[in-house]
């Protein structure tokens, strides 16, 4: 991994913020623990945060993916703001079914929808 | 090429070198031809399998050692995963999907490991984990 690389692109739009996650794989411990403190702190720069993340180009994480993703909802929760997940893949899908977290993340196929979801 | 291979490594207990091992055992599956569900299991079940034994089994300590052993044929993938620690009871991982641990971070590599794999064992003291995973048609 690259020094410096960036890993999201972060934009604004109408009230929300959208993080482009901009790794294929999200696996290597360096590489969570940048994404999620850049992300908890725009959550804390940002009370009540409307947070949509992509994951257009991702192909591969693993389960600390998802301890990063669930300190993330919880921080975001905690700050009264939602936080949906849009662009997974079938395979990744897979993941948030076996272990049912697609129960607690609200995850939609397409951008657009998941915009349309936030109650501003 | 031949068509079955079995082979041992030994690295140090770090991820940067596990990592090295885990391409090299993906890219001789992948010249098997296992397809790519498979090749996304594997790949799933190995990252988790030797970040467990670097993180928890061998608790982060670099002078530890990882020996991973390896048995490819064109119909599976056999692999151990060792470490130094004292090993655990995969009995004891509270289930991730109920409603008290679903918020929890952590905890769900074993439940991944179980999903995508044929046959998952802890073996030894529990410090040793063997994976099986076999070519789909």
């Amino acid at each position: 991994m690259q020094v410096g690389e960036p890993k999201i692109e972060v934009t604004h739009h109408d009230g929300i913020v959208q993080v482009e996650l901009l790794k294929e794989e999200i696996l290597d411990e360096a590489v969570i623990t940048s994404i999620t403190d850049t992300i908890l702190k725009l959550i804390d720069d940002n009370q009540g945060l409307n947070l949509l993340v992509s994951f257009q180009k991702v192909k591969h994480f693993s389960s600390s993916a998802l301890g990063m993703l669930i300190r993330i909802h919880k921080r975001i929760e905690e700050g009264n703001g939602k936080l949906r997940l849009c662009n997974i893949n079938p395979a990744l899908y897979e993941i948030f079914v076996i272990t049912k977290l697609n129960k607690l993340f609200m995850i939609f196929e397409k951008p657009d929808q998941a915009i349309m979801s936030f109650d501003r | 090429m031949t068509d079955r291979q079995y082979i041992e490594l030994t690295v140090a207990s770090n991820l940067e070198e596990v990592r090295g091992v885990e391409n090299q055992i993906l890219s001789a599956a992948g010249d098997i031809g296992f397809n790519a569900a498979d090749m996304f299991a594997i790949r799933l079940c190995l990252e988790e399998a030797l970040t467990n034994a670097v993180r928890h089994g061998n608790g982060g300590d670099n002078s530890k050692l990882v020996k991973v052993k390896y048995f490819l044929s064109q119909a599976l993938l056999e692999i151990f995963v060792e470490d130094q620690g004292k090993g655990f009871n995969p009995g004891d991982v509270p289930d991730p999907r109920s409603q008290e641990n679903i918020s929890r971070p952590g905890g769900r590599g074993l439940l991944l490991m179980n999903a995508y794999l044929d046959q998952l064992d802890y073996l030894g003291r529990g410090n040793i984990v063997r994976m099986i995973k076999k070519r789909s048609v």
